[in-house]
This record gives structure tokens, C-alpha cells and sequence, in this order.
């Protein structure tokens, strides 16, 4: 009886020494894994903030006036105006073409059906940051 | 225990009686004796000796176990307070009211020198004079042969020029990490903004210090950690701004004026949209201060805040407002307005020596006649008048969140005799910052709730005071209106937009004292729309001439105020304001796919 209480007893500290030295080992490398998605993170915090840096100078007042002013031709943009605030009801759509030949049997294309015209992109493009907060 | 005898008499007897020798029986016992004595020394010789052992096994054992473990154990730094404090950059963002940034960080490097671990002095500072123009090689090579150990090159350099840097192969030429403060809109909201410079600076890193505006208004704010890197939302809003400045701008070259202000600012919050002053400057590049001559000439100076102007007629509009209020007068009172006017030995007149003789309230405005507001002023008194410029803010700088806020403290006289009180009601004698005028004009346009200007979109603030009943303030509001329907403001009107406005030119004090006669600074101040205000709008031109058809004019009417209109016709889109139209437009039907006409009636 006693020695298979003894022999228990050594089993049981042999395998608590087990799961100690793997529980070392494992929150070792979590806390290295942690540190290389800190250090991770940091990068792409810096990246983004290039990034942003880059975008908002490369969006400057002064630069888009030149590039608009240079393509003049093509785009034809003027500085926004009063008369240019309207109800939709009153713009002059262009009629909708002409009723397509075989509207059962082909695919409908995307343009053609009325119901299906494509989808404006939303005011207010590129999406904002969000405000996190102020002082 | 019984200690045996030398000589022991019954064996010493003994001995004698067979003949033996006693002393042979002395050096025995002698013998046992000094056996048991050397027994009990090595006894305890031993256990000393046993202790030592002990004491330095147990010593070299500890210190091998620790060599042991040391030798076994993976080396690692202590990482137990692992915190994201270093993933955020030292300085908040600041950004626009819609997200858009107005400046950031961006991570550059630094280049010094160590000369003693320099290998070719003399090339490297050729090599370094070739990639850096503003560099002298002389000089360079003057730092590198001397005593010196260290020394700074640049404080910031570009990724391209580090790389020409690094294929100079000096080993003496170090880089150091530096997070410098990139403002990428140049020269927009460059006053609002400020700058920044390094302040403690280290070989690993140098800490950014805000030295102007709101980089330094808000310097420990963006640097507290604590606010876990969110950027600081500024009211502006970058397209006004920059169509701002870019209006501005045209007006004061068309105006050959010296210097420009505008202001733009929301009634009901006191958010400032827009706030540009010419000329101005690159917050990434900040010229030195003047140190000499007169500040104003700098470009560091903000007009818009720091400057003391008389803002001349601008300010008939509060006695005026608050005689109604206080139901002294009304609109149609009829004033008598001859000029001149004498109040003790001085005399006071119209604009060109008109003569407008008797005039209503509302025509005292239009035609911005002095006498007639000097009338209005005296049934008031002086006490009541200087108490309602107390309570616009005229008396006390504006809390406005910039560092240069506080030095905007308003010149007001220090007694109100009758003629002061007469001179301030035309807005001369008291000179304030054209913010003070933006603020004051937000407040009648509130319905006489004060208004104070801020620089942080979307802050929780107390309602402001009620300093006038609202309907006195929406009649001041009539009154203005009129002003640009049919008085001097004409030029500043725009169809759709309502604006209400006055118009002021007052001449521009000279250091010595006295005024000059053909310098003047013209201001329009004006709310759009009348109907129901939304926007404060001050423009100021310095020193301002136009020439038109008919001749030279310096007058409000013929230069702030075209100045105004164009922007109002420019911003007011740009802020989402639909223009009022008298006659409707069509509607137009969608025309439907098969052809039929939707009919209702």
C-alpha cells in the first residue's frame, strides 16, 4: 500500500514538473510573440503615419488648385457655386435608352437595366477618421 | 572525574619494596596525562577545521549552482512591464474638423559626428559639403581637425541624403532618430497652426515643443500619453481655409493693401472655421522673430489676433442695438444728425463733410453717419455703453486657444469722458483684435447669446449670457441688412446669401500720435444669412487703396466689403449653405423607360 502511494507521489511530482517547465517555455514565447507584434505594430503605426502624411500633402489645397487648373481641359472643374445646389427632381436626366431587344433571354448588363443602374459613389470620399476624442 | 596522582603512593611502596625505580611510574602517568590533554585538542581542532570545510562548500556550492543556472538559462531582458506606451508617437496629430491633417510626425533621421573615430577627415568634409549646399567644407573641416568629440551636422536630414551620408563609408558619422513635426498644407492655417521646434535634444531622440498658436497653446495636451495618440480636432475646416486664403489673398494684391485678415466663425457654437492673416508664412520652415522695428511687419504676426485695430464704423451697431434694446429708440426714431458736431473744444464729422441732417435709426447705420450714433451713444451715457462693451468681450482678450490668445488685450481708454464715450460709439479710441469683432458680431447674431471663439471643434461649452434680448439683436441684424441692400456694404452682396454687414474704415494711428491721412485700415464685418445667421464673416484690409472709375478710394465700401462679397460667394457652397432663390426652378420629370408621363394633380 505504501509503496504505491510512494510510486503515485513521484509520478505526480514528475508530472507537475512536466507542465511547469512546458508552461515556462510556453509564456516565454507569448511574451516574444508579444513583443514582435509590439515591435509590429510600431512599424505599421510609423508606415501609416507616412502614409497619411503622404496622402495629406499629396492632397494639399495648393496642389489639387495646380493639377485642376493644369487639366483644365479635360475635367472643365471650377470653384464650387451657389448654383449648383439643386433638388433632384430638378436635373434633367437624359432619357433612358430604348427598350433592349431580347430583355428575356440575354444577361442583363450592368447599365442597362434601369433597375440596375450603378450605384453613385457616396458624398464624402475618401472615408473620414474617426474623432476619438478632444480635449 | 578523579584526577590520577603522579605518583601514586600504594604503587610507589610497591615498587620500592621489589627495588624498582618510582620515577619510571611518574613518567607514565605523566604520559597518560598528557595523552588525554592532545585527545581533547585534536578533538576540537577537528571540528573547526570541520566548520571551515563546511563554510566553503556551502560557498563554492552556491556559487557554482549559480554559474550553473546562469549557463543553462536562455539570456532575456526582464519583460514584465510591457506597455503600448511606445507604439504611439510622442506628439498627437492635429487635424481639421473633418479628419483631414494639419500636421504630423514623420520619422527623419539626424546627422553628427564624432571626429576622434574619423578615419579621413578631410574627405568627409568635402564629400558631406557636396551633398549639403548650405554647408561650408572650410568650416567642416576646421570641426573635425579640432579638439572637439562630438558635434552636430544636421538636425534633420532625408532618407535620400542619409543614404548619400552613409556611402561616404565614415565611420565617424552617426545618425540619431528624430521625429520632426511636418505641417503638409505649406502655408494654409500657417497662424492657427504655429510651429514647433526640438526642444531637449539627445543623440537617440529629441523631444518636439510646440513654440507658437495652438502647438503651443495645447503643447502639454498633445504630449500627454495619456490620451493614447488621438489627434487634436481643430474647428477649422482646411477647404474654407484654403478657399479663404486664396480669396484673401487676391483681394489684398487687387487692394494693394499691406496686410489681410479674415475671419470666419460659426454663430452658434463660436467654432472659428477659417482664420487667415496676410502675409504669412511655412510653419515648417518658421522665419525668426523680428528683433527690431515694428512686430507687425513680421509674417509671424497674426493679424487676426494679435493686431489692435480702431475698427471705425463697424461698432455703431452696438449703441445703436442696444438703444433698441433698451427701448430708447426704434428703427424709424428720427435723430438729429447735423454736423458738425461739437462736444467741449472738439468737433465731430461726417464722412467728407457731408452734412445728413435729420435721420432715422436705420438710416443712421446705412449711411454710417457719426453724429447720429454720437447722439444715440449720449441718450445712452457713458456707463451703459462701456458696461455692453464689457459684456461683447471688448475689454478682456479672447479665449481663443492659441498662444498668442492672451496678447491680444484690447487698448481701451482708461476714463470715458463725453468725448471718449462719443468717439468709441464710431469705434475710434478703442482698438481690438478683428476675433474681438467676430466674437461681438457672433453674439448679436445669436440672438444677444455671448459668444466666445474656439479653436476645438465640437467641445461642450455653457450656453453663453444673455447680453441683449433677441429680438433687439435680430433688428441690429435688420439694420446691417440694410447696409448691404442699399448703404455702403453694397458691394458685398451676394444673391442667395442674405448678408448683413457694416462696413468701417477707420485711420490708422500714427506711433507718434494723431492720424494719418491717407492710411486706413477698412474692415467689412458682416452675418449671413440675415434671415437666420449661421456665419460671422470679418475681413480687414491694412492700409487698402482701390482704384476704380472713380478715382482712389480707401474706404471700406470700396475695399473690404468686394473682398467680402467674393468670399461669402465662395465659402458659403463650400459650407453647405443652399442660396435662398426667389423663383423657384422647374422640376423636371424623370423620364420613364416606356414613355409614359407620371401625371398628378
Amino acid at each position: 500500500m505504501r509503496s504505491v502511494l510512494y510510486l503515485l507521489t513521484t509520478l505526480a511530482v514528475m508530472g507537475m514538473a512536466f507542465w511547469a517547465y512546458r508552461e515556462n517555455y510556453s509564456t516565454q514565447a507569448a511574451l516574444s510573440d508579444m513583443g514582435r507584434v509590439q515591435r509590429e505594430i510600431a512599424t505599421l503605426r510609423e508606415d501609416l503615419g507616412v502614409l497619411r502624411a503622404e496622402w495629406a500633402y499629396l492632397n494639399r489645397p495648393d496642389r489639387l488648385r495646380e493639377l485642376a487648373n493644369l487639366n483644365f481641359d479635360k475635367l472643365r472643374l471650377v470653384p464650387f457655386d451657389s448654383s449648383q445646389y439643386v433638388d433632384v427632381v430638378q436635373v434633367g436626366f437624359p432619357a433612358p435608352k430604348p427598350a433592349m431587344p431580347a430583355l428575356n433571354d440575354g444577361p442583363i448588363l450592368p447599365g442597362m437595366d434601369p433597375e440596375h443602374l450603378p450605384i453613385e459613389r457616396p458624398a464624402g470620399y475618401p472615408p473620414l477618421r474617426p474623432q476619438e476624442r478632444t480635449p | 572525574m578523579i584526577r590520577t596522582p603522579l605518583r601514586p603512593l600504594a604503587r610507589i611502596l610497591r615498587a620500592r619494596e621489589t627495588g624498582e625505580n618510582p620515577d619510571v611510574i611518574e613518567a607514565e602517568n605523566r604520559a597518560q596525562r598528557h595523552a588525554v590533554i592532545q585527545d581533547g585538542a585534536r578533538n576540537r581542532a577537528q571540528g573547526r577545521l570541520f566548520i571551515m570545510a563546511m563554510a566553503f562548500v556551502l560557498a563554492f556550492v552556491t556559487v557554482g549552482m549559480r554559474m550553473g543556472v546562469m549557463a543553462a538559462s536562455q539570456p532575456s531582458e526582464p519583460r514584465a512591464q510591457v506597455t503600448g506606451a511606445q507604439i504611439i508617437s510622442q506628439r498627437a496629430d492635429i487635424t481639421d474638423r473633418h479628419g483631414r491633417v494639419l500636421a504630423t510626425n514623420l520619422l527623419t533621421h539626424s546627422l553628427y559626428a564624432h571626429p576622434r573615430q574619423m578615419v579621413d577627415p578631410d574627405a568627409a568634409a568635402e564629400k558631406l559639403a557636396a551633398i549639403f549646399p548650405d554647408l561650408k567644407a572650410a568650416d567642416l573641416k576646421e570641426d573635425f581637425s579640432g579638439k572637439r568629440s562630438f558635434l552636430w551636422i544636421k538636425k534633420k536630414i532625408s532618407p535620400e541624403q542619409m543614404q548619400q551620408v552613409h556611402d561616404i563609408g565614415e565611420p565617424g558619422l552617426l545618425f540619431g532618430p528624430r521625429e520632426m513635426r511636418l505641417y503638409p498644407n505649406d502655408r494654409i492655417a500657417s497662424h492657427i497652426l504655429g510651429g514647433s521646434t526640438f526642444g531637449k535634444e539627445d543623440v537617440a531622440s529629441a523631444e518636439v515643443v510646440g513654440i507658437a498658436g495652438v502647438e503651443k497653446a495645447f503643447d502639454h495636451w498633445l504630449r500627454n500619453p495619456a490620451n493614447e495618440g488621438a489627434p487634436l480636432v481643430l474647428s477649422v475646416d482646411l477647404t474654407v481655409q484654403a478657399a479663404m486664403e486664396e480669396v484673401l489673398k487676391n483681394g489684398m494684391n487687387i487692394m494693394k493693401a499691406k496686410g489681410a485678415t479674415g475671419i470666419l466663425m460659426e454663430v452658434k457654437t463660436g467654432e472659428v472655421l477659417a482664420m487667415a492673416s496676410l502675409p504669412d508664412f511655412d510653419p515648417n520652415d518658421r522665419p525668426r522673430p523680428l528683433l527690431t522695428g515694428d512686430p507687425s511687419d513680421s509674417p509671424l504676426f497674426n493679424r487676426a489676433v494679435q493686431g489692435q485695430y480702431e475698427l471705425g464704423s463697424t461698432f455703431k451697431i452696438f449703441p445703436i442695438t442696444q438703444a433698441i434694446d433698451l427701448k430708447l429708440v426704434s428703427p424709424t426714431t428720427m435723430i438729429n444728425a447735423n454736423a458738425p458736431m461739437r462736444i467741449g473744444k472738439y468737433l465731430i464729422n461726417e464722412f467728407r463733410s457731408h452734412n445728413y441732417g435729420t435721420l432715422s435709426v436705420t438710416d443712421i447705420i446705412v449711411k454710417s453717419s457719426n453724429v447720429g450714433t454720437v447722439r444715440v451713444a449720449q441718450m445712452l451715457g457713458a456707463d451703459r455703453q462701456k458696461d455692453f462693451l464689457e459684456k461683447l468681450g471688448f475689454f478682456e482678450p479672447t479665449p481663443v486657444e492659441m498662444s498668442e490668445g492672451p496678447t491680444g488685450k484690447p487698448l481701451v481708454p482708461k476714463r470715458w469722458p463725453a468725448v471718449t464715450s462719443a468717439t468709441v460709439s464710431f469705434g475710434h479710441g478703442l482698438a481690438a483684435s478683428p476675433l474681438h469683432l467676430a466674437s461681438a458680431y457672433a453674439t448679436l447674431a445669436n440672438g444677444g447669446k455671448r459668444v466666445s471663439p474656439t479653436l476645438v471643434h465640437g467641445r461642450a461649452r455653457k450656453e453663453g449670457e444673455q447680453v441683449i434680448s433677441a429680438q433687439a439683436a435680430q433688428t441690429g441684424v435688420q439694420l446691417m441688412r440694410q447696409v448691404v441692400v442699399r448703404g455702403s456694404g453694397r458691394s458685398a452682396d451676394v444673391v442667395g446669401y442674405e448678408v448683413a454687414g457694416k462696413t468701417g474704415t477707420a485711420d490708422k494711428p500714427r506711433p507718434s500720435g494723431g492720424y494719418y491721412k491717407n492710411k486706413v485700415v477698412s474692415t467689412f464685418a458682416s452675418v449671413f444669412p440675415a434671415s437666420n445667421p449661421e456665419y460671422v464673416l470679418v475681413v480687414t484690409l491694412d492700409e487698402p487703396t482701390s482704384t476704380g472709375p472713380g478715382g482712389e478710394s480707401r474706404t471700406a465700401g470700396a475695399t473690404s466689403a468686394p473682398v467680402a462679397g467674393e468670399m461669402v460667394r465662395r465659402l458659403a457652397p463650400l459650407l453647405g449653405l443652399r442660396p435662398l432663390t426667389e423663383t423657384p426652378l422647374p422640376t423636371v420629370e424623370r423620364p420613364l423607360a416606356d414613355g409614359i408621363k407620371l401625371v398628378s394633380n
